[in-house]
């Protein structure tokens, strides 16, 4: 196939690209395309009409936080679901709450999340935030012991719809009446 | 407020909970699997049932806690230890309540006020992992658009030249005579039955260096010419492909099952 020449034809480039990648392309990605025949703001104005064009479709473009990528409308998950019935068992409340302080509380060591806590940090629920790659470590604190800090990955923010942490829930939403001393 | 736990101890529900939070040692270990520790616990105890921090009997509880220790020694210490440090807390915020405060630092915090703070930060995490695990996730809920593409590979086998196969096949002989024994027989060869039992090893294997042919059983020479032999026939009919990354790296062969194979197979 010749180099695309219009919008259409480059809309469609796109299309194939992202339909098959199986996971988020970014914008530098997408660039590859064309071979260095393209402008960024006018591949996101492609994307943007690409968007439109779903619209009535059972897939939706959307973005996250590493790129754009194709998934099914929320009112198929039911059903897709069925393929799967073993799915994997939610996790544990302790996973969500350390998961939860990283990411709102980020970058923390393991004595802050014991701190948030009260309760020893097991090292299997990092572990499995770590095999999610929903968490890493970004550095030490420089204190004795030098311990880890860990934060939350793109990858995290990919797998929750979410393009930055900012979209996360603000933590205000979460304050409850004062406790009366 | 979601703070509805299913905490059974002996099959009853933990609705009512023991002003003193006297818990039946045998309960314990029940009883901790539906706290997630004791700052979990004392929130529970206060927004659930309205207790106040200073109301619990502090040496009663404390001596429980101690009979709790031994037990847990053997379970969970360290969530044992968690528990003790919440009591010496509690302990010392009632004790530092009681004292008359010295007219000079009039001024001193509330000795709960720490505490409530922690109380509240974990309340509010805990929510906000409430509110994470009801967000649709990828592999959960939502499904990523994968259509199927045929990736093809810009791999070009380099061709094995003449020269190089022979040098492949004169390594082969060189070792056969490392290890060769004088021995004299009748053996009738078939070209035939070798190319079968290559291309049965390849179908198996897949991808075979072309040293490994000639291990094994083979050391009498005629049979290692005849194996030799085979290979060249199989290549010659197109039936397998010899393929080398570069010059002098192993030579590989493999079964060519896009053309005429596929069809016995």
């Amino acid at each position: 196939m010749k180099e695309p020449d219009n919008i259409t034809e480059m809309k469609q480039v796109l299309e194939a690209a992202l339909l098959t990648a199986g996971q988020p392309l970014s914008l530098d990605d997408m660039l590859k395309l064309f071979a260095g025949r393209m402008e960024r703001t006018t591949l996101r104005m492609l994307l943007d009409e690409l968007k439109q064009d779903w619209q009535e479709k059972t897939l939706e473009l959307v973005q996250v936080a590493t790129g754009y990528r194709f998934q099914a409308k929320p009112q198929f998950s039911e059903f897709i679901a069925r393929l799967n019935p073993e799915r994997q068992s939610k996790y544990s409340r302790a996973v969500m709450e350390t998961l939860a302080i990283i990411a709102y509380r980020q970058p923390v060591t393991r004595g802050d999340i014991e701190q948030i806590r009260g309760v020893a940090v097991n090292p299997n629920v990092m572990r499995q935030l770590q095999e999610r790659d929903w968490i890493d470590v970004v550095g030490e604190r420089e204190v004795p012991g030098r311990p880890s800090l860990y934060a939350t990955t793109k990858h995290f923010l990919d797998d929750l719809n979410l393009r930055s942490l900012a979209e996360l829930p603000a933590m205000d939403d979460f304050a409850q009446t004062e406790i009366p001393l | 407020m979601q703070l509805n736990l299913d905490a059974r101890v002996y099959g009853e529900a933990l609705t009512e909970l023991p002003h003193d939070l006297y818990i039946p040692p045998d309960a314990l270990e029940v009883y901790l699997e539906a706290f997630e520790g004791p700052l979990d616990l004392l929130l529970y105890l206060i927004r659930k049932h309205n207790l106040d921090i200073l109301d619990i009997p502090m040496a009663q509880l404390t001596a429980q806690y101690m009979v709790y220790v031994e037990k847990m020694k053997v379970i969970k210490l360290e969530l044992a230890a968690d528990y003790l440090l919440m009591s010496a807390m509690l302990i010392e915020i009632k004790s530092r309540m009681l004292l008359p405060k010295p007219a000079e630092i009039a001024e001193e915090d509330d000795p709960r006020a720490e505490l409530v703070r922690r109380l509240m930060e974990y309340e509010a995490i805990k929510l906000a992992a409430q509110r994470l695990d009801a967000m649709p996730k990828v592999g959960e809920e939502i499904s990523v658009a994968a259509a199927y593409y045929q990736h093809i590979a810009e791999t070009k086998p380099i061709e094995v030249s003449l020269d190089e196969l022979v040098e492949a096949w004169r390594n082969v002989l060189k070792r056969a005579k490392l290890n060769s024994h004088h021995k004299i027989g009748k053996q009738e060869l078939s070209v035939r039955e070798h190319m079968s039992q290559i291309l049965r090893r390849l179908k198996a294997d897949g991808l075979v260096e072309f040293s490994a042919l000639f291990d094994g059983e083979i050391e009498v020479l005629a049979k290692l010419v005849v194996n030799f032999l085979a290979i060249l026939e199989l290549a010659k009919e197109g039936l397998i492909r010899i393929t080398q990354q570069q010059a002098f790296s192993p030579i590989y062969l493999q079964a060519n099952l896009g053309e005429s194979l596929s069809e016995q197979i």
